[in-house]
């Protein structure tokens, strides 16, 4: 059934594509990030800014992840920017919404004494909101990492430059060759569960004073 | 570069609308895929969770699975059954049953955690009231614990079909029917209007989902706190509604 001989023929393709995948998730992940706080920041100071940003990004979700890769080759071309453009624009949906959720669940007493403490409004978001923020943050980084993992392995439509680890997925069911898709998706479907775990360990060494600890059932 | 008037031209134009390939039938397709992965979600996710919710027994369990299941990537679970339901069924084991599989995998998260969540989250006085007055366990469950928490129980649902009307279209890279077939032809054939007129078309499709089942969740939150359904619309009562939680 799974032909060994290949698999240690093709460690080192194996592992480039590993990290491939990791790459192509890590700068989406890096620049979503960067967006939804400058996003957040602004959304958490101007409410009515909140409901137009959110619908946007609820719309996004609707578009199929295969379309939206394909509908961005005639535009920019085929180069990086057609894989990570929708893979940024996936982890927007899910890191604005929490980044604002971060922002809002700062307590009005928490504020109102940073202010009494004559903290000027720039230092109040980094030394007293961000802070209390980073739950919430970091349970939306994690939601969003896993999830870019399963969407760059879909990155492989676009050609065998791209993929990660979906290029095997692929390449194994146009040959009907069950190894090569095993590979594939078991080392996608370990990345993914093996980031969940480093994020949920992270969450509890960032914010220790959160005592219910960040694996508990939350409502979808 | 006109995008839009190809979408519209193929999407206005009569010949896509008939045949075998026609939207009518891929349109039909997809909601059928869909409706069995849902089916059998549900059928797993919602007595699990009710379960657990009731009982507060395996809760461990319940967590463990929601998060298996939102972290693992549907295309790799459909890449790792298909070289097993493809020996057995050469036709429907190479894309039917792997896409069906994945789906069900990506429902039941919500669907679960939801349900636990919303019967744990009904008023204790409530429920000891309600097995004061000589309720039985199940009648609890069945007329107390799960009307006051229907609303949120069918967040998950709607959360669950969303995710599965959008992500469906995967199964037309392995040859399965559905509108995702119109995507990925249209990406192979280079024909525009095809492809963005499958975006529209699943997109509407998602929408319509959502906005029917955010309309039965008002109104079952309407009837769990006895306020006109307009209340809740305002955010004046009622429980907070779980977001949807995105997904590939």
């Amino acid at each position: 059934m799974i032909d060994w001989a290949w698999l240690s023929d093709h460690v080192p393709a194996l592992l480039y594509r590993t990290g491939q995948h990791l790459y192509l998730a890590a700068v989406a992940i890096a620049v979503g990030l960067a967006i939804s706080l400058a996003l957040g920041v602004v959304a958490a100071r101007r409410r009515r800014l909140y409901p137009p940003f959110s619908l946007v990004a609820g719309l996004v979700y609707t578009i199929p992840s295969l379309a939206l890769f394909a509908a961005l080759v005639p535009i920019v071309g085929l180069n990086m920017l057609t894989a990570e453009v929708p893979l940024v624009l996936y982890t927007l949906v899910i890191l604005f919404r929490n980044v604002v959720a971060g922002f809002d669940a700062v307590p009005p007493d928490v504020q109102e004494a940073a202010d009494a403490m004559s903290y000027t409004s720039t230092s109040r978001l980094v030394r007293v909101e961000l802070p209390l923020a980073v739950p919430l943050i970091m349970a939306g980084l994690r939601v969003a990492t896993v999830s870019t993992i399963g969407l760059v392995t879909i990155t492989a439509t676009l050609g065998d430059a791209f993929g990660g680890l979906g290029y095997f997925i692929f390449e194994g069911a146009r040959r009907s060759f069950p190894t090569e898709i095993y590979a594939g998706a078991i080392l996608t479907i370990l990345l993914a569960l093996g980031l969940d775990r480093l994020f949920v360990h992270l969450q509890g060494r960032l914010t220790p004073w959160e005592r219910r600890g960040s694996d508990g059932a939350s409502p979808a | 570069m006109n995008i839009v008037g190809e979408t519209v031209a193929w999407l206005t134009n009569p010949a896509n609308w008939s045949g075998p390939n026609g939207i009518p039938v891929r349109f039909e397709e997809h909601v059928a895929i869909s409706l069995v992965a849902l089916l059998i979600a549900l059928a797993i996710a919602l007595p699990a969770g009710l379960y657990v919710g009731h009982t507060r027994r395996g809760t461990g369990v319940a967590v463990g699975i929601a998060n298996f299941g939102r972290a693992v990537p549907s295309l790799a679970l459909i890449g790792l059954v298909l070289p097993i339901t493809q020996a057995f069924d050469p036709v429907n084991g190479f894309a039917l049953y792997p896409t069906i599989f994945a789906m069900v995998v990506l429902a039941i998260p919500p669907v679960l955690v939801n349900a636990d969540v919303g019967i744990r989250g009904v008023d204790d006085d409530v429920v000891q009231a309600a097995r004061g007055m000589g309720l039985t366990e199940a009648q609890v469950l069945g007329r107390v614990e799960v009307p006051l928490s229907l609303a949120v129980i069918l967040g998950g649902v709607r959360s669950s079909t969303v995710q599965v009307i959008a992500t469906v279209t995967l199964g037309a890279l392995f040859a399965l029917g559905g509108l995702g077939r119109f995507i990925v032809d249209g990406i192979a054939q280079n024909d525009d209007g095809m492809l963005f007129g499958g975006v529209v078309l699943v997109a509407v499709l998602a929408m319509a989902a959502e906005g029917g089942l955010a309309l039965l969740q008002r109104r079952a939150s309407a009837a769990s706190t006895g306020l006109p359904s307009r209340a809740r619309v305002r955010g004046v009562a009622g429980p907070p509604l779980p977001d949807t939680a995105p997904y590939d």
